[in-house]
């Protein structure tokens, strides 16, 4: 079964066309055709036929993709199925995401991959490129067979939702992923130091009396996994990084050349620890909300590159399960829908990136690094496109979220940034 | 029903000084209930208190019972060995189920930060937090806060000095709220790894040697160790804890003036505290133990909606 393409050719026009890969900012029209871009720039003379969109007004980018997504699919399909979690996707402007493996079963196998895959091409809204577990059953003492699940389609290897204890185990993945050239995703936690932990530790956490994850609880990761890459010459990713030192840390690796890249969410660009006073369980997270200090070395980090990506780690949980004490609410929010919104609101209207660097740490960036189709319109490109309005003003409602989720902490937050169409291999998958 | 203090007790930390210093003085009238051969009033007859404890704690629960039933409440406890979790019911059910069976008030002890709260937030009866996790437990801060007022009238510019586990105490976060909202200056002192990082920006000082806290304190407030913290690494062992930060006669007779001793209760005699000085003249354990009851009978009373301008009537059983 393959991927649905559409069906007639689609004529976007008059947008301004934001494309990094290829150091486009031009307004002009971009013709998409059997679900590959035929032509990009300039006027384009309507195909007999044609579909035509008006983007007069809109940004036209490559299609954003989501490198840090969990889908719940298998096993938890009340929370989120592949298919709600790829329909979440496309509203938010998304055309592609990376699930992780934290699933049950585990994905650590080509039947799970092989099964995830299926269940997206159906679904037929965003295109879902499966992570393979790092070691079998994230169990920490064993490799998956990551050959296999390359074979089958995994793109990357994670443990997410828990590290990788072992530091051996971690050189030989980095090793051993080094003959497919696929990233290992690492989340970076020391669990002596953070378990138990439910909110940064600061003041915070002394005033409501949780128990703190320390900033070093992440850095001692981060610096731990980036001299493993130095060493092995694998390529160590760098999931949601929430504190300064971290970003401080990848800097120092970046400028000796070691293979590490860097993602951040979101959330921990735009919400600090204040955030969860009162007990607020959609502000639980893991990393946790930081400080204002942290929010400001991250989105430094972004500006100059340090940083390369802005991802969601979308973690939906049924809202009965958010209903709870604060350190036994589960961790994570539904983040698919509002990223875009986010970003543009905290990164782009404060004026600390600007649309390119937006677009390049969504798409084309996201692309290169995960060897991934995409992240271009340049001619003969996989069809994926996301066209919105950066000013356009709207506020969040839960209730009205495709996910399966309602845990944000946005909801009622205005927003000024919004996807408008989303578009999968020529076809127009999601309209605001 | 609202009162002056809200519809809940939640902690020390959203009450203003004035509705903290409207429990002290409702409670000393109260007081004199519990000196009498019949003690007990009808302020609150009719009214039905739920006591849900979800962790055991013999004295609070009993100080609550005491004061609920000296005021004539009809009182339920209800008390669960394990977490709520443990047996899958959640706190929430728990809510629905209490809210449904039209209860007027929840003394709720739990041991989840914030569980109180949570609780108030979803039913329509009064919740008074008997201690959430390491969050707050007011009635313990109000009563120590009593017994110091008794003692020294205005808290203003008083020295007192919370010793030991500070990390993991909810005595110590109320403490430190209240006192502070009366002007008091509050420090801690007890080992780095069992005080919170940051506790400085709570406007607090931070002793690393008893003998320093005691030489500039007015009273020392010395928590419980529980004894697994040596355990769980906090600490290398019972006897290094008391020798470096134990509060003996030997370290009070260096000081330069006498002060004043509280514990919040039960007592490892000879590991915070050592029995000569839980037991001799500077001891106001026992005060506290009197005090804790007549502030819940406070607190209760005000959350009932009763006029704190008739309190020394309710006392008479009049109002
Ligand atoms: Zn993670
Ligand atoms: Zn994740």
């Amino acid at each position: 079964m393959a991927y649905p393409i559409g069906s007639r050719d689609l004529l976007i026009r008059g947008g301004r066309i934001i494309d990094p890969s290829q150091g486009l900012d031009a307004v002009g029209d971009v013709l998409l055709r059997n679900g590959i871009v035929e032509a990009c720039g300039g006027t384009i003379s309507t195909p007999d036929g044609a579909e035509i969109l008006d983007a007069s007004g809109l940004v036209v980018a490559p299609g954003f993709i989501d490198v840090h997504v969990h889908l719940r699919e298998p096993g938890r399909e009340d929370v989120e199925t592949v298919a709600s979690g790829a329909h979440s996707a496309v509203a938010g402007g998304i055309t592609a995401v990376c699930c992780m493996p934290n699933t049950k079963p585990v994905t650590d196998n080509q039947a799970v991959v092989g099964f995830v895959k299926q269940k997206a091409e159906q679904a037929g809204y965003a295109r879902v490129y499966p992570y393979g577990a790092i070691s079998v059953g994230q169990k920490g003492e064993t490799l998956a067979e990551m050959a296999e699940m390359v074979a089958a389609g995994a793109v990357a290897f994670s443990d997410d939702g828990r590290p990788v204890e072992s530091a051996q185990l971690m050189r030989s993945a980095l090793e051993y992923a080094r003959a497919f050239n696929v990233p290992i995703a690492e989340h970076c936690e020391d669990m002596t130091l953070a378990r138990g932990g439910s909110m940064n530790e600061g003041i915070m956490s002394a005033k409501l009396g949780l128990k703190g994850i320390p900033a070093e609880a992440e850095e001692i990761y981060v610096i731990r996994d980036i001299l493993l890459a130095k060493r092995t010459g694998g390529h160590i990713h760098m999931c949601h990084l929430s504190t300064k030192g971290s970003v401080e840390l990848v800097r120092w690796g970046k400028e000796r050349g070691i293979n590490v890249t860097a993602e951040v969410c979101s959330h921990h660009i735009s919400l600090t620890e204040d955030a969860v006073d009162g007990y607020n369980t959609n502000a639980k997270m893991n990393p946790p909300l930081r400080t204002a200090e942290d929010i400001e070395a991250l989105q430094q980090g972004l500006a100059d590159g340090t940083i390369d990506l802005l991802v969601t780690d979308h973690a939906p949980h049924h809202y009965d399960e958010k209903e709870r004490e604060f350190a036994d609410a589960p961790n994570g929010i539904v983040g698919l829908e509002t990223a875009l919104a986010v970003n543009t609101t905290y990164l782009l209207h404060t004026g600390i990136l600007t649309l390119p660097q937006i677009v390049d740490a969504m798409s084309c960036k996201q692309a290169k690094i995960f060897h991934l189709p995409g992240g271009t319109l340049a001619r003969g490109g996989i069809a994926d496109v996301t066209i919105f309005d950066p000013n356009r003003q709207w506020s969040c409602d839960p209730k009205a979220f495709k996910s399966k989720g309602r845990n944000t902490p946005y909801g009622g937050h205005t927003f000024t940034g919004q996807a408008r169409y989303t578009i999968v291999a020529g076809r127009v998958v999601y309209t605001a | 029903m609202a009162g002056p203090l809200g519809k809940d007790l939640l902690g020390l930390a959203p009450l203003s000084a004035d509705q903290i210093r409207l429990v002290l003085d409702t409670a000393v009238p109260f007081r004199e209930i519990s000196e009498r051969a019949i003690k007990k009033v009808p302020t609150l007859r009719g009214a039905t208190i739920v006591n849900l404890f979800f962790e055991a704690s013999t004295r609070t629960r009993i100080s609550f019972e005491f004061a609920e039933k000296r005021l004539s409440a009809d009182t339920v406890n209800v008390a669960s060995a394990g977490s709520s979790v443990s047996k899958g019911e959640t706190l929430v059910d728990t809510a629905r189920n209490l809210e449904a069976m039209k209860i007027d008030m929840v003394v709720v002890r739990h041991g989840g930060s914030g569980a109180a709260k949570f609780l108030a937030e979803r039913i329509e009866s009064n919740v008074v937090n008997a201690g959430d996790g390491t969050n707050e437990h007011p009635t313990q801060g109000l009563l120590d806060m009593l017994t110091l007022r008794d003692r020294f009238g205005d808290l203003a510019g008083k020295r007192i000095c919370i010793v030991g586990d500070v990390l993991h105490s909810r005595v110590a976060r109320s403490n430190i709220w209240g006192l502070t909202k009366l002007g008091a200056q509050v420090a801690v002192c007890g080992p780095r790894s069992l005080l919170p990082n940051a506790i400085e920006q709570m406007g607090v000082t931070v002793f690393n040697r008893i003998e320093e806290a005691i030489e500039w304190a007015d009273a020392l407030n010395v928590l419980r160790l529980q004894l697994e913290r040596m355990q769980a690494g906090y600490i290398p062992s019972l006897r290094e804890y008391n020798r470096v930060f134990g509060v003996t006669s030997a370290r009070l007779e260096k000081a330069s003036r006498d002060l004043l001793i509280l514990h919040p209760g039960p007592m490892n005699r000879g590991v915070e505290i050592d029995s000569d000085v839980a037991d001799g003249p500077h001891s106001v354990i026992l005060d506290q133990v009197t005090n804790g009851v007549a502030v819940r009978m406070a607190v209760l009373y005000l959350l009932a909606g009763g006029k704190p301008e008739l309190a020394e009537a309710a006392k008479k059983g009049v109002a």
